[in-house]
């Protein structure tokens, strides 16, 4: 993976300084809280419920087992013992001070980490293809062009206060598995007839109050070219997007209020002239960049391994996780394994310290030391021998990593919500575990096959909800929290957006509801269509018309302690607000 | 006072704002030393350009393209900051300086605060008025925030890659 060089060092010691400086004038009261908020935002540092939050970045998802060890020790100096992985490949912890906040950033600078523009209206943290660099279906390795965009984006000075936050995900994969057509841009690098290599430029896609999938705006910009094009896409938005409404700011309402064409003219009228200018990418520096991305040294080994094949017919469960969480290699005799962070009855995407820990020693002891972020907020060991999958299996099974639930019902994408988030409508944590609880059943789940669940507190969609196969919103009505029910959603190559069945449920009537779309499913389906398969070919109606048919009712069991909605903070110590803020 | 050429300065500059009731065409423009909104100058120019020093100020939802066959007319062209948070004068500085080859004086006025000096340096700014509440000397700090930087901009017109032998000490 890319190393910092001392340039990359010396920005990011500036940069904490700079941070620090700036909390000192904060608690000392020369700057006001208006004008501190964005500061901390570009650090990644948000105020929510209970305590400060902050988002550190992992770019293009990528992690060793140094740097995963440096989040559990985190996690446990300056937090709760444990940390989230977000749908955008980054870690946030839950319960930090401002106070502690230069600390922790410092301690991530000593393994080449940081919180950089992870928040705010600026170019975010870039995201990838998981499976980057072994996916079988790989046309170009993305992640020499994310680091270079990393850089590029890094304390862009002309784009710090953009009117909105700006979102780039990038693949290299005839798969797309980066969720390109719901970001700001999507880049899709392809080789052209001549083999040379350029990128697909998807824009103004993007989920939130507004969801829209992204348009091509080019369908190969050479990769010298890279930079120069995307900035001028960012330069027309600072200078075009709207400012006047909070929610009509995203690129993507200004591509589709000027239309395609115009905003292509534009972008074109400004690239030409930084089109072959400086900022064009050298040989040199893609080759310096590309060399940290060259893989381990693999073993020449079988295609298949023989003891693995005979593990799995003779051992049922190792074989449920071999076919869910085991994905293929280029390499022969290596495969890719997700750790599932999606085990029932936590929050998705939650990892403890000792897991966290515990995954940075898989890593070592399976994997060359690394490991991915997944946006379905997993975690990934890429180049795993197939000859250690039974001793890895059985490690990660005791950690509590190993659901072989990938890709399924349970695989559930869900943001913080209410219990945590200033700006949720609803919780969403407790329903992802009442609805994981209910549907527990692996051989129900397994039957059920490929499926996406996707959950938001709130239509800003930080869980995703839109593009989910079913995706839940939760909804406020009169102060109360209701969930809004949409199926038909999808990501990858064939994005949609999802429908709305109806009008919403009460928490403890949204497992009925799932429950009952997925009836209509095993009624309808064709032998091995997949749930998105047949709300595609035969509509929403036969869902809507039997969900609504019987009323639903409450839940009972539902009713206990921890699925209450809980006032902020009843739940919790004492909220660990810094003082004099 | 104001921050130009990295220093703390006297300015003798004022920046002439249209009140509710003014007009472009009927506002009256002091004599002296003055920076004049762009509309006004669009309105006025035939009296406005007999004037041997003269200043104008874009608001950030103006264009730098208006001026561009103005430029050599102005002693300094201001950007106005209507909020800090409002980055569209950042790509009108940029504008100026790189695209159009403006060279003068380019003075940031309106919500500039100590915290965006150094990208405003970046841009192409030159000169500064900080927000008269905060202290200048806090400001001026600001421009020296950072040692190296990653992209090309006003300032630095080749990216890093091209300025620096990468992979090695600095």
């Amino acid at each position: 993976m890319y190393r910092y060089d001392n340039f990359d060092h010396q920005i990011t010691r500036e940069r904490i300084a700079q941070f620090g400086d700036q909390v000192r004038r904060r608690l000392s009261g020369e700057l006001t809280e208006d004008e501190f908020r964005i500061l901390r935002l570009h650090n990644g540092l948000y105020l929510q419920v209970h305590a400060y939050m902050l988002r550190v970045a992992v770019p293009y998802g990528l992690l060793s087992a140094a740097q995963m060890r440096m989040l559990a020790t985190i996690s446990r100096r300056y937090d709760r013992d444990y940390g989230h992985f977000s749908t955008r490949q980054n870690v946030q912890f839950n319960w930090i001070k401002l106070e502690d906040a230069s600390a922790i950033l410092a301690e991530l600078a000593s393994v080449e980490m940081h919180a950089n523009q992870t928040s705010g209206n600026c170019i975010r943290n870039i995201t990838c293809d998981e499976f980057a660099g072994v996916a079988q279906d790989e046309i170009v390795d993305p992640r020499p062009y994310a680091e270079i965009l990393r850089q590029w984006s890094t304390f862009h000075p002309e784009f710090a206060y953009l009117p909105r936050k700006f979102k780039i995900a990038i693949t290299g994969a005839s798969v797309d598995r980066a969720a390109t057509a719901v970001h700001d841009i999507g880049l899709a690098a392809v080789k052209n007839a001549q083999g040379e290599v350029g990128f697909r430029v998807l824009v103004g896609g993007g989920l939130g109050r507004t969801p829209i999938l992204g348009t091509e705006i080019c369908d190969f910009v050479p990769w010298q070219h890279v930079i120069t094009y995307i900035e001028s896409i960012v330069r027309v938005y600072n200078e075009y997007g709207r400012r006047d409404n909070l929610y009509k700011a995203r690129i993507k309402i200004l591509v589709k209020a000027i239309g395609i064409d115009e905003f292509r003219r534009r972008v074109e009228a400004d690239w030409q002239y930084t089109r072959n200018g400086p900022c064009t990418i050298t040989t040199a520096e893609l080759n310096r960049v590309a060399a940290f991305f060259t893989g381990p040294d693999y073993e020449h080994l079988p295609e298949n391994d023989v003891g693995v094949a005979a593990l799995t017919s003779e051992n049922r469960a190792f074989s449920n996780w071999v076919q869910r969480n085991v994905k293929p290699h280029k390499v022969p005799g290596y495969a890719a394994v997700v750790l599932s962070l999606k085990k029932t009855g936590i929050a998705p995407g939650d990892a403890t310290a000792v897991q966290m820990d515990a995954a940075a020693e898989l890593a070592e002891r399976f994997s060359y030391g690394e490991l991915r972020v997944t946006h379905m907020q997993n975690l990934v060991l890429a180049d795993v021998k197939q000859s250690d999958l039974y001793d890895l299996w059985h490690a990660a099974r005791e950690l509590g990593m190993a659901t072989p639930n990938i890709g399924l019902l349970t695989d559930i994408i869900c943001c913080p919500g209410g219990d945590f988030c200033s700006l949720a409508n609803a919780r969403s944590i407790p329903l992802a575990r009442a609805i994981a609880e209910r549907f527990d059943n692996l051989d129900f789940q397994h039957d059920i096959g490929e499926i996406e669940l996707n959950m938001s507190g709130c239509m800003n969609a930080c869980g995703h909800h839109h593009v989910g196969n079913i995706g839940i919103l939760g909804v406020d009505k009169d102060g109360e929290e209701w969930y809004q029910v949409s199926i038909g959603g999808a990501q990858g190559n064939d994005s949609s957006l999802g429908k709305v069945i109806g009008r919403s449920f009460t928490f403890a009537q949204t497992p009925e509801v799932i429950g009952r779309l997925l009836e209509v499913y095993v009624r309808e389906r064709f032998a091995g269509e997949r749930f998105i398969d047949t709300v595609r070919r035969i509509g929403h109606i036969p869902f809507k018309e039997y969900v609504y048919a019987t009323p639903v009712t409450d839940d009972k069991t539902l009713a206990g302690m921890e699925y209450r909605l809980l006032a902020a903070g009843a739940a919790h110590d004492t909220p660990l607000y810094a003082s004099g803020v | 006072m104001i921050i130009k050429n990295k220093t703390i300065a006297a300015d003798d500059w004022s920046v002439l704002r249209l009140e509710e009731n003014d007009t472009p065409h009927d506002v009256v423009v002091p004599e002296g030393k003055i920076i004049v909104p762009l509309k006004v100058w669009q309105a006025q120019r035939n009296v406005l350009q007999a004037r041997t020093e003269l200043g104008v100020w874009l608001a950030s939802d103006e264009r730098a393209e208006d001026l561009k066959s103005d430029l050599a007319r102005f002693s300094v062209i201001a950007v106005d900051f209507p909020r800090f948070a409002d980055g569209r004068g950042y790509t009108i500085a940029r504008h100026l300086r790189v695209r159009l080859g403006y060279a003068g004086e380019l003075r940031a006025i309106g919500d500039v605060l100590r915290d965006q000096m150094f990208y405003l340096q970046r841009v192409g700014f030159d000169a500064f008025v900080p927000r008269s509440d905060k202290d200048i000397g806090g400001a001026l700090k600001g421009l020296n925030d950072f040692s190296f930087t990653y992209q090309a901009s006003s300032d630095e017109r080749l990216p890093l890659f091209r300025r620096v032998q990468r992979g090695s000490g600095i």
